[in-house]
């Protein structure tokens, strides 16, 4: 846990995802997250992580808002166990219900546009696009897509999933984005303290790239040095 | 010798008093309430009502907390 709090530091997050478990009983001196990552100054995002339907969804963030009042929330419903994709039907009625109690809803959600709206128009407070599978490292598969969706909504874009490297997360800011969510690609890289450093770089590298407005793309060459005075 | 009843507390059954309310199995395991939720037989439980919550047998209880992941 203490390595965990360290590459978090390294990487400048703001959020962190948590999950709802068991506090185990029998061993009582296991030490607690928020022993070691403090909730005053890392913002706690529970999450629903592992649900598979909207009634577990639903009774996850419930206890996690009971737990220290945490009204924002990440819904994750997922439909298959071996490519971890959203349950787009099940994620929009969480999403509605979750609204009407109060909470405030970053949606994880396939790269759809049309659902990203549905979304937004049932109260998502975030729209969280996946890149690819989740844990597989394959980047931005579908980049067209998170444009589209970039340009329909004017709310937090953050691409939750997916991400392999740093340029990764580079892309997804130079899109539009306002953020990413890495887990695997630092945790599991060789060197995770490096890596959480290069992925906020990264971020920081691609929003400016985004802010700054690129040049447009041609097809042939256009000289980069004045041709008057050529002799 | 008092009468004992079967709870399940986070999925281990256990045997307790009869008269046991829900603080006291918070204060005998040491959790730290701050930090957790309580769910009694799959409805939420007000924290500061579990001094007046008496268990009976067959109860259900989750204690949960946070832990990194998503």
């Amino acid at each position: 846990m203490k390595e965990c709090a360290k590459a978090i530091n390294l990487s400048g997050a703001e959020i962190v995802t948590v999950a709802v478990r068991r506090v185990n009983i029998t061993d009582k001196k296991k030490p607690l997250l928020m022993d070691y990552i403090d909730p005053k100054k890392i913002t706690y995002l529970p999450n629903t992580a592992g649900c598979f339907n909207s009634k577990e969804a639903l009774r996850t963030l419930r206890l996690a808002r009971e737990i220290g009042g945490w009204k924002l929330v990440k819904l994750e419903v997922l439909g298959d166990k071996k490519n971890l994709f959203p349950e787009m039907i099940e994620t929009l009625k969480s999403t509605e219900v979750l609204t009407k109690e109060g909470f405030k809803v970053m949606v994880y959600c396939n790269d759809d546009p049309l659902m990203a709206k549905r979304l937004e128009n049932a109260g998502a407070c975030a729209i969280m696009p996946l890149a690819a599978p989740i844990g597989s490292g394959l980047g931005i598969i579908n980049e067209i897509n998170i444009r589209i969706i970039r340009k329909q909504t004017k709310l937090p874009l953050i691409i939750d999933a997916g991400l392999g490297q740093a340029s990764d997360a580079a892309i997804a800011m130079e899109l539009g984005c306002d953020g990413v969510l890495v887990n695997t690609a630092i945790a599991k890289a060789k060197k995770p303290f490096q890596m959480a450093l290069a992925f906020k770089n990264a971020v920081i590298a691609g929003r400016q790239s985004y802010l700054s407005g690129r040049i447009k793309k041609t097809l042939y060459g256009n000289p980069s040095s004045p041709k008057l005075g050529i002799i | 010798m008092k009468k004992k009843i079967k709870i399940k507390l986070n999925g281990k059954l256990k045997a307790i008093n009869n008269n046991s309310t829900l603080f006291n199995i918070v204060q005998k395991n040491k959790i730290p309430l701050t930090k957790v939720a309580i769910e009694l037989n799959q409805e939420i439980v007000d924290k500061k009502k579990i001094k007046s919550i008496n268990l009976k047998n067959n109860d259900k209880i989750e204690i949960v907390h946070f832990i990194g992941g998503g």
